[in-house]
């Protein structure tokens, strides 16, 4: 239990998705203006990741993996070079299904979330999440938890980034920063903050 | 004839820094952050991605009349994925300590923005010809980003370039103080940030209006 629970802490501060490790910037920067849409973001970036790296961690170890065929009588099967392909593949059946159950069973969530969760999977905190899971070779209760937990960790950051924009509209800056140019140096000063959470044992 | 040379020039030379794909449209970001600590890997990412993005935007342009368009992600998505295991394959067979180094960064040219917004946003609409040509200027438009950052990362960072000792290093008698935060990962934020600052003062009709 303990083990998870370390897992669960460091991939939401010490390997943070946004801030550590740079994934998932190009939505992280551009869909950060307003708290609430944030939020939304975030929450769905969490549901596709807690479903999506175990899933393809069970497809990885028993189909992909070299000789991981052997039930099915090709021991010398080694199909680890379609990984990006499937990956992708499943990421975006996943994402597809999820919008069509949430349109069908929760129309309430799905009016909230709906609209993001095509954006999702182009983001590249979802495939970095899956890759950094089968190159770590978890285990289905491992990547469940780095799933959430990174998730988690991305959520954190975007809320962060967009509650810090919020308040930054009033500041009167130089023309050529203002927008894009100034969200950079607050993610880069956030990943500074970030970086003291680097070298914390757990 | 005289005004398709100009215009295929400006599909070749324009991303560079009249419509930069990470400075003025935030695609492809994650990258261009994470994997500029050594200038060598900022120029084989650069390479690796604008090869993706030129041959991408060619075969979509050349299927593009026959992708129906609720499906067009998914295959347009089979494309770039096809395309990126090939390099994947190459990188490691030709240069395997690379590979090691870009670690999952190769596979994420997939997620990277830049690839699927050009093939929706151009080569979707453009023949072939003008759609790799498109490819190209913007994988150079990524490339000129990556290459100047780390060039300034690894010259401060450890004095050196490619490999080389330009500023001596007091660590080993010169006179050269490395600095520190630049070979932190995060130190591309401020980087990128300045060259925006940068382009939009040269080019002031790239700045953004206020809300």
């Amino acid at each position: 239990m303990e083990h998870y629970v370390g897992l669960l802490v460091r991939s939401i501060f010490v390997e943070n998705m946004a801030l550590s490790l740079f994934l998932g910037m190009c939505t992280f920067l551009a869909v950060s203006k307003k708290v609430a849409t944030s939020m939304g973001l975030g929450i769905a970036v969490i549901v596709v990741l807690g479903i999506s790296v175990p899933v393809n961690q069970v497809i990885y170890t028993n189909i992909l993996a070299p000789g991981a065929l052997a039930w099915a009588g090709f021991p010398d099967a080694d199909l680890s070079f379609l990984s990006f392909l499937t990956f992708i593949g499943v990421i975006a059946a996943l994402v597809q299904i999820l919008e069509m159950s949430l349109d069908k069973f929760f129309p309430a969530l799905y009016n909230a979330l709906g609209i993001f969760l095509p954006l999702i999977t182009v983001n590249c905190a979802i495939f970095g999440g899956v890759a950094f899971a089968v190159q770590r070779e978890y285990n289905v209760t491992e990547s469940f938890v780095y799933g959430i937990g990174s998730g988690i960790g991305w959520a954190l950051a975007i809320v962060l980034l967009a509650a810090v924009r919020e308040k930054l509209k009033y500041a009167d800056m130089p023309d050529g920063i203002r927008g894009l140019g100034s969200v950079f140096m607050i993610a880069g000063l956030m990943a500074l903050g970030f970086q003291s959470f680097t070298g914390i044992a757990i | 004839m005289a005004s398709n040379a100009k215009e295929m020039k400006k599909a070749l030379f324009g991303p560079i820094i009249d419509s930069n794909p990470i400075a003025l449209h935030v695609l492809g970001i994650c990258s261009a952050l994470a994997i500029t600590t050594k200038l060598e890997t900022a120029l084989v990412m650069s390479l690796a991605l604008t090869s993706v993005l030129a041959f991408s935007n060619l075969f979509i342009s050349i299927i593009r009349n026959h992708i129906p368009s609720s499906v067009r992600i998914i295959i347009q998505m089979t494309i770039i994925a096809s395309l990126v295991i090939v390099v994947d394959q190459i990188l490691k067979a030709y240069s395997y300590e690379i590979s090691k180094q870009l670690s999952v960064f190769v596979g994420l040219i997939i997620t990277n923005c830049i690839v699927m917004g050009r093939a929706e946003a151009y080569a979707m609409k453009s023949p072939p010809m003008m759609s790799l040509l498109d490819g190209i200027g913007n994988g150079l438009g990524y490339s000129f980003i990556l290459i100047v950052i780390g060039t300034i990362k690894e010259l401060f960072g450890f004095g050196t370039i490619l490999g080389f000792e330009i500023l001596p290093l007091v660590t080993n008698g010169g006179w050269y103080q490395a600095n520190g935060l630049l070979i932190l990962p995060f130190s591309s934020f401020f980087l990128i940030g300045g060259m925006i600052w940068f382009i939009r003062t040269i080019r002031p009709e790239q700045v953004e209006p206020k809300d």
